[in-house]
């Protein structure tokens, strides 16, 4: 037996990190979205340069289900070192392709599967003399050969060589050569397509494919950041790498060639969140990129930022904790180390994106809420997100839009009169006026600092003024409610007990998983959250259902210990729903642990059950 | 220390300077120190090096950590904004800020505590990028504000007002920031103004990192026998290899020099810096020889100060970055914003 199926499959690819598989990979993904057949890549990947397993999985899915699906329907197992294992996950009657130029290593053979092995090093030994032309032109080979077997466009994969090499020209023609030596091979030796092909769509629409990181990037370089310290750390340093490269090219003067942007590798993430501040103090728009890690060694400077209301920008790629974790793996476990950073009483603003389109516009949005707010604000993202390339709507950017600068008090302002105090409310939104350094001789100085302060920035450790500021913080978290992204709430249709809640990378999934429940019979009204603190609506959409289960990707339920803490819900009501092995979380499970709770909750009345 | 506030008033008579300030103009709050306290003479020295200078106070950003030292900011010129950060940490916020705004002037107040313990990363990342900055460490060798615990600048065998004797050896942050890049080295002494004003008022006009490591005695703390870092004692080692006039712009030179007894290093604004040979062989242009002499004296017991080291010709961060003349927080969405026709062929380029 055979799996078949049209544009619905999952194919994964088992090599050894450093060998140049990736590139070859990542050829192979493009040529199906250029085919018009949306598809989801993944890399999983280890904590090292050269030589250890790395997987990189495509999910062929003509519905735009982009979230990961579980499973392996093709296995391309290149790795001896994960061979067995590999073999293993594959679905019954789904296809293995190896290299059969060697024998198979030893281990119990799998008869309930179909075996394709292509003779990938025979043919590079005899194609190639250079050891190291043999390693590269084999991804190609194997390439080639699968463009055969998934009767996959041949030409569009000679198009992406021929965009890839535009620079190096004389590496088009053998990488074309390449392919097709796997392409003829394929076609003499085997019937094909296989079970599982491609076939040209329209699926796909105007959508690009970008990683978080560099979306992000993107909307750091829109929204106006001139100033980015960070340190290096597995998975945000494509955040400030992508940044430089994106300022490289569109952020110098075309005069001078002067540069509109700073960008400082620091010596340490404290130091990162440390000129971020002073450069935020300062007027300008600044931010750091992190991980986990990063974010446990800022926590005495988010306070300060808090107390003494500059505002700042976190780009937090989340990464599995706790300590150094598992650095290539993804979670959503930062939720409550961001939500309530630093010492003493604090709240801080997070913003949650759930893929790189909503990365760019949430990131370029910080910028705006954090000089509104003056306060810090943490775009969250994750390792799913942030550093896998996934289909998503096209970046835009209204040309009428301006930078909220926020309450900043001028020169002109303070000439004209205007009574300057540091922290006074003076609008009744508990957002005061700030002045930048420098901007009048004689007014509108004052001194910031981490001590208690009162209204006018005055050393107080008077408990009245302490209160009154504080509870000042209070209402300004009030007054974000109705400035950040508001949650989004999809109801089923028709009345239903039962609510998911759900946020970030989880959502893709989600989606599919409403899908296969509503298939099982289930009916569920969805919300995702994308900000703190939560919009009234949250609570609304709570009250509006007896059980709202909290689907995230953490084993303690961050989300939903915030949202009982925050809006005083009995936890009863709210089931957690958690994925934290490290890898991207499912419609399978999802599916499966909200149905299987939703089954046993589905008790016949006993009435009914007795006639 | 004094409760008493000082009035406004400005004698008339108070002299003025280029730009019609008094002195008075560059004060602020009363301090807080205790009576006596060496950081109160920095302060006082700060205030007359930017009154001499004609600074406008408010074109200074003064930024601090915590300690006594990084109190003082709130003790000198009142119109600046000030920001007293967090422990270790100022050099971080001052590199940030710098970055924003390079027109302003940035005055950096830390103390040993500060600077070379808790902040010694930070202290020695910013001079090594050469961030545009006066980098003043005001060093008594303990921690004031807790009572009187050793820092990291305490000499081996110093004894502390409760008799235990330190152990560890000392950190020099003077010959740390010559090793580290700073294109501005000095030290001097709280008690010495007529060395300390002109230190800083040439600190202030160089243009990369300057630091000054200034000797504060601790009136409280670290004042007995015992201490090297006591009045007494700073008194009767201080080997000053120089001492410093500097000349502002196109000021007539009105002093008279022996020949052969001054050296001269023209800063990047046209500054002039005449030092007075107090030393022969000693040469401020040269790194390597001014390490070596600091660590010689030392091993004497001796405590060099004077401008140890300056390069005229410095760079700073921003033209390592080669930035925009326009300070960043300036620059707005025309310059910033790439546009939505870009943003198109950016996408285009993803599918």
């Amino acid at each position: 037996m055979s799996l078949t199926a049209v544009n619905d499959f999952v194919i994964r690819f088992a090599n050894v990190n450093g060998s140049g598989s990736a590139s070859a990979n990542e050829m192979f993904a493009r040529a199906i979205m250029r085919m018009g057949i949306p598809m989801s890549p993944r890399n999983v990947f280890p904590s090292n340069i050269q030589g250890l397993p790395t997987w990189y999985e495509v999910r062929v899915t003509e519905a735009s289900h982009l979230g990961a699906r579980g499973g392996t329907d093709i296995m391309v197992a290149m790795n001896p070192q994960t061979y067995n294992a590999d073999v293993a996950s594959v679905e019954p009657d789904g296809y293995l392709i190896y290299d059969s130029t060697r024998a198979m290593p030893p281990g119990k053979p799998r008869t309930d599967i179909n075996l394709i092995g292509i003779p990938l090093t025979a043919i590079c030994n005899k194609e190639y003399s250079d050891p190291r032309q043999r390693q590269l032109f084999k991804n190609i080979i194997c390439i080639g050969a699968l463009s055969a077997l998934l009767d996959m466009d041949i030409t569009e994969l000679e198009k992406l060589v021929g965009e890839q090499y535009r620079s190096k020209e004389k590496l088009i023609q053998p990488n074309i050569h390449a392919l097709h030596l796997g392409r003829d091979y394929a076609k003499a030796n085997f019937k094909c397509p296989i079970g599982l092909k491609l076939k040209r769509s329209d699926k796909v629409g105007d959508r690009i494919l970008i990683e978080g990181n560099a979306a992000a990037a993107l909307g750091a370089v829109y929204g106006g950041a001139t100033v980015c310290a960070w340190y290096p750390i597995t998975p945000s340093s494509s955040v400030a790498e992508n940044f430089t490269k994106f300022c490289g090219k569109y952020r110098h003067d075309p005069a001078t060639g002067e540069a509109r942007y700073a960008i400082v590798q620091a010596e340490d993430e404290i130091a990162s969140i440390g000129m971020v501040v002073g450069a935020a103090w300062n007027g300008a728009r600044a931010f750091t990129a992190t991980s986990g890690p990063g974010i446990s060694l800022m926590q005495e400077l988010f306070g300060f930022a808090y107390f003494a209301e500059i505002p700042s920008v976190i780009i937090d790629v989340q990464r599995a904790g706790p300590s150094t974790g598992m650095p290539t793996r993804t979670q959503q476990c930062d939720l409550i180390n961001c939500a309530y950073a630093s010492h003493g009483d604090t709240k801080h603003i997070l913003l949650m994106p759930e893929d790189a389109a909503e990365a760019f516009e949430f990131t370029a949005g910080a910028f705006d809420y954090a000089d509104r707010l003056q306060t810090p604000v943490f775009v969250l993202l994750d390792l799913d997100i942030g550093m896998n390339h996934r289909l998503c709507r096209p970046l835009q950017w209204d040309d009428a839009r301006l930078y909220d600068r926020g309450k900043v008090m001028t020169a002109a302002d303070l000439e004209a009169g205007k009574d300057f105090g540091r922290y006074t409310d003076v609008d009744g939104d508990a957002i005061p006026f700030r002045t930048y350094p420098g901007t009048h001789p004689t007014k509108g100085g004052y001194f910031t600092r981490g001590t208690s302060h009162d209204a006018r920035a005055k050393y107080s450790e008077e408990g009245a003024d302490y209160v009154e500021g504080m509870q000042r913080l209070l209402r300004k978290h009030e007054t974000a409610k109705g400035i950040l992204p508001r949650p989004l709430r999809h109801d089923a249709g028709k009345p239903t007990r039962f609510g998911v809640i759900y946020y970030g990378s989880t959502a893709p999934a989600m989606h599919e998983a409403a899908e296969i429940l509503t298939a099982r019979g289930h009916t569920l009204d969805l919300m995702r959250v994308r900000a703190f603190p939560f919009h009234q609506d949250v609570a609304s959409f709570i009250a509006d259902h007896d059980f709202v289960f909290v689907v995230e990707q953490n084993r303690d339920a961050q989300l939903r210990s915030l949202i009982v803490n925050e809006l005083d819900i009995d936890p009863v009501r709210l089931v957690p729903i958690l994925h934290y092995d490290g890898t991207s979380i499912t419609a399978r499970f999802i599916s499966g642990a909200v149905g299987d709770r939703l089954d046993a909750l589905k008790v016949t009345p006993l009435r009914k059950a007795m006639s | 220390m004094t409760y008493l506030t000082k009035p406004k008033f400005h004698h008339p008579s108070l002299p003025k300077n280029a730009l019609g300030y008094t002195r008075r103009d560059y004060e602020a709050a009363t301090s807080t120190l205790c009576a006596g306290c060496g950081h109160d003479s920095i302060s006082a020295a700060i205030i007359e090096a930017s009154f001499e200078l004609a600074i406008e106070p408010h074109r200074v950003a003064k930024i601090s950590g915590i300690g006594c030292s990084s109190k003082t900011p709130t003790y000198f010129l009142g119109a600046s904004h000030g920001f007293n950060s967090v422990h270790g940490r100022m050099p971080s916020v001052l590199t940030g800020a710098n970055l924003a705004n390079r027109d302003l002037i940035y005055l950096g107040i830390s103390g040993d505590g500060d600077s070379a313990s808790i902040g010694f990363g930070q202290f020695a990342h910013a001079l090594r990028r050469g961030v545009n900055m006066t980098y003043i460490v005001e060093n008594n060798g303990v921690y004031g504000l807790t009572k009187g615990q050793f820092s990291a600048t305490a000499d081996r065998g110093s004894k502390s007002k409760k008799g235990a004797v330190n152990t560890d050896n000392a950190i020099d942050l003077a010959a740390m920031a010559l090793q580290l890049g700073a294109t501005f080295v000095a030290r001097s002494f709280s008690g010495d103004k007529k060395q300390l004003v002109p230190i800083i008022k040439a600190a202030l006009a160089h243009r990369g990192a300057a630091f000054i490591d200034v000797i504060s005695p601790c009136i409280a703390f670290n004042n007995h026998p015992g201490s090297t870092k006591s009045l007494d004692y700073v008194r009767a080692h201080n080997e000053a290899v120089n001492a410093l006039d500097i000349m502002i712009g196109r000021d007539a030179i009105t002093v008279d020099y022996e020949p052969g007894k001054v050296v001269e290093v023209t800063q990047h604004d046209g500054s002039v810096l005449t030092m007075r040979k107090l030393n022969d062989d000693y040469d401020p242009s040269d790194r390597l020889a001014a390490m070596n002499f600091l660590q010689q004296e030392a091993a004497k017991g001796r405590i060099v100060t004077g401008l140890l080291y300056v390069d005229g010709e410095a760079d700073d961060l921003h033209g390592h970055f080669n930035t925009v003349a326009t300070p960043l927080n300036q620059l707005n969405e025309p310059e910033l914003c790439p546009g939505s026709k870009t943003l198109d062929k950016i996408n285009a380029g993803l599918r």
